[in-house]
């Protein structure tokens, strides 16, 4: 009895510091005034500015979109473009849990993280873009399932992938809360959610590619093909490491008192394997796009603006950074490495843009082009991000080493 | 780890047999013989462009009159303040009109785009768009291969709309609106198979008047509006590429490989990780 007593006691003292340690954890660290800071604010603040207006006049009021064109940057950038960015996490915990790769263990976290960040804002900018955003859970809760629907499909995905991201990150949510019991049980789940998160990514990556699968008649046939889902996955898998590789050397800079000798060596080797399966993965992809076009008997097309546009993005953006990759490989020179990165990035962009809005309905008398509002809110979009990254960074083990009672749990 | 796993499971079955359900939905075919959908054939050798058909939509939903006339050269189109509107062409045999609103396609892009089942093709005909469902993503305007649905993009409270054809007068038996007011015999409204034979007929028995072909018998595998034209249906601005199946059916092969992915991707992974297990550091440097 008195047992139970001290018990129930000691969980009260418990509960007491743990909102103690979450208030003071939710205080600014670090210097207020840092050049990041002085730009981000501002434009976060216009954003959320620039969101009040259009919950209260409505989409048109701040977006260029039209009837032909009811998908526009929002769309366009921060969902297609940004989960394709976000692969990365899926392709990491398949090489480390899947394929036993350890060597890149240490990036799984900052990883899984980025992922887990980037969906929640990404699906997040998505409410934005909902006419009737009250409206979302419907097709969530089972009274009007429109399963026909590749878009339920991604939808649930989404949802669906959130929960796996979380889950496998949550060991370090509880090592920061020190919470021991709960860090054994989420760890215990984390293979299981690895595998339903792959198989979740392999859909909805190809997915958000399926969703033009519909619009046949209004994507240039340059970038139209029933093939669209496959070069959706494969990209996204050195899309995905673009990004890893491209936030990981910002992080090893900006975060460098976080990580510990070894990983700052490590990541070096990190960098240098990852050039490999990038150049690898976009081999495929070309392989594929070739393929694509030959079977497309689009030969005609090459000789017009849209067609010059198109070799610019499978020469300059593709074949570039894969030789590049290739080469910088071969030579071990992480900085080429980076900036292969960087360029794939950017085809990655292009890409995803020419076809949800540059390729989309390219022969309407009228084009659609952002209003700086939408390029606003994007950036907004990013930059809360961010901050929320850097935030958890500062504060949970992702990036320095976990807690020395990890090891003895085990 | 065993509550881990059922649970996995469970989430696994029942997001598979959402699937699957969804698999069956597209799959079933509207077959003709069985369900009799309600159309309208609109015949533009008798239309005179007198816009009855314009002022008797705005009054039967309620929105403006009209306040511009077709004019040679001048494309009108639809918005979310108008549903139908009248166009005038310069054709080789002269002066035609040509109405335009909704298709009423028989398997319709935007139903099989709408996660909400929003968008829904009633079993009477009519494609018609419900409000307390719609989550205004759009997708249907995306998908639609006429650009049929339109988006309130000043309001807060946006709507998309179109034309439904008249569906809640038609459940009163009465006609839709263009329809019942139409001076010229335009339009006509019956199932469409008759109305298909009525076509049929009158290209028969003129064929110096009409070019043989229903716009809207095939087109996007049949669609409740069919149109007669004295001339190819390109000169009247028509959307000619599209195609002869159905829009659904693009999306249907990636639909399908859904359930396949979800039953077999989880086993190969478990599968390779049982098989990489033992994996020693040394051998993964050469990755």
């Amino acid at each position: 009895m008195s047992n139970m007593d001290s018990f129930t006691i000691a969980k009260d003292q418990e509960n007491k510091n743990l909102w103690r340690f979450l208030l003071s954890e939710f205080k600014p660290k670090g210097k207020i005034f840092t050049p990041f800071n002085i730009i981000s604010v501002p434009i976060m603040i216009l954003g959320l500015a620039l969101i009040v207006i259009r919950f209260w006049k409505g989409i048109g009021s701040i977006t260029n979109l039209t009837q032909e064109v009811p998908w526009g940057l929002w769309i366009g950038f921060d969902v297609v473009t940004g989960v394709a960015f976000a692969g990365g996490a899926y392709v990491l915990t398949f090489m480390v849990y899947i394929l036993n790769m350890k060597n890149y263990h240490s990036i799984v976290r900052v990883t899984v993280l980025n992922g887990f960040l980037a969906y929640v804002f990404y699906a997040g900018a998505l409410l934005l873009d909902l006419g009737r955003p009250w409206n979302v859970i419907n097709p969530i809760i089972g009274n009007s399932f429109g399963t026909s629907s590749v878009l339920f499909l991604v939808a649930w995905h989404f949802l669906l992938y959130m929960i796996a991201q979380l889950i496998e990150f949550s060991p370090a949510i509880a090592e920061w809360l020190g919470a021991r019991r709960a860090r054994k049980i989420l760890s215990s789940m984390t293979i299981a959610a690895v595998i339903f998160g792959i198989t979740l990514s392999t859909l909805h990556q190809s997915g958000l590619g399926a969703l033009y699968l519909m619009a046949k008649d209004k994507i240039h046939p340059l970038w139209y093909s029933e093939f669209i889902p496959i070069l959706f996955f494969v990209s996204s898998i050195f899309a995905g490491l673009s990004m890893v590789i491209f936030e990981g050397s910002i992080s090893h800079k900006v975060f460098s008192d976080q990580i510990s000798e070894k990983n700052h060596q490590a990541h070096t080797k990190i960098i240098h394997g990852l050039s490999k399966i990038c150049a690898g993965a976009m081999f495929a992809y070309f392989f594929l796009q070739v393929l694509v076009f030959v079977h497309g008997k689009h030969w005609t097309m090459l000789n017009t603006a849209m067609g010059y546009w198109y070799l610019t993005e499978m020469i300059g953006f593709v074949i570039c950074p894969m030789l590049l990759f290739f080469f910088s490989y071969r030579k071990n020179n992480i900085l080429l490495i980076k900036v292969a990165s960087v360029i794939t990035m950017v085809g990655i962009i292009i890409n995803r843009l020419n076809v949800s809005v540059i390729g989309f309905k390219w022969d309407a008398a009228s084009h659609y082009y952002p209003t700086w509002m939408e390029i606003v809110v994007t950036l907004a979009v990013i930059f809360t991000e961010i901050w929320i990254f850097r935030w958890v960074i500062n504060r949970m083990p992702v990036l320095r080493d976990s807690p020395s009672w990890v090891k003895n749990i085990k | 780890m065993r509550i881990d796993r059922r649970n996995f499971f469970r989430v696994i079955g029942v997001t598979g047999a959402a699937l699957t359900i969804g698999k069956d939905t597209i799959a079933t075919p509207k077959n003709e013989n069985e369900i009799e959908f309600n159309g309208i054939l609109y015949d533009s050798t008798r239309c005179v462009g007198c816009q009855t058909c314009e002022y008797s939509c705005a009054e039967a939903n309620h929105l403006p009159e009209p306040v511009d006339a077709p004019e040679i050269g001048v494309l009108r189109k639809t918005d979310e303040s108008r549903r139908t509107v009248i166009n005038g062409y310069n054709t080789s045999k002269g002066e035609v009109y040509v109405k335009r609103q909704c298709m009423h396609c028989n398997m319709p892009a935007c139903t099989a785009a709408c996660l909400t089942q929003a968008m829904h093709k009633t079993k009477e005909g009519p494609v018609i768009w419900r409000e307390e469902k719609c989550m205004g993503c759009r997708y249907c305007m995306v998908s639609c291969p006429f650009d049929v649905p339109k988006f309130e993009y000043h309001s807060p409270n946006p709507k998309i709309t179109k034309c439904d054809m008249c569906y809640d007068r038609q459940l009163e038996g009465k006609l839709p609106a263009c329809v019942e007011k139409c001076e010229a015999e335009a339009l006509v409204f019956g199932k469409r198979r008759d109305l298909i034979k009525e076509a049929r007929r009158r290209i028969h028995e003129n064929p110096d008047l009409y070019v043989d072909h229903i716009y809207g018998e095939e087109e996007a595998g049949g669609t409740g509006f069919l149109y007669l034209s004295p001339v190819p249906f390109e000169e009247l601005g028509f959307n000619t590429k599209v195609q002869k199946i159905s829009y659904p059916e693009l999306s249907k092969g990636f639909l399908y490989s859904v359930p396949t992915v979800f039953v077999l991707w989880p086993a190969l992974l478990l599968g390779i990780q049982e098989a990489t297990k033992n994996n020693k550091p040394k051998i993964e440097e050469n990755e």
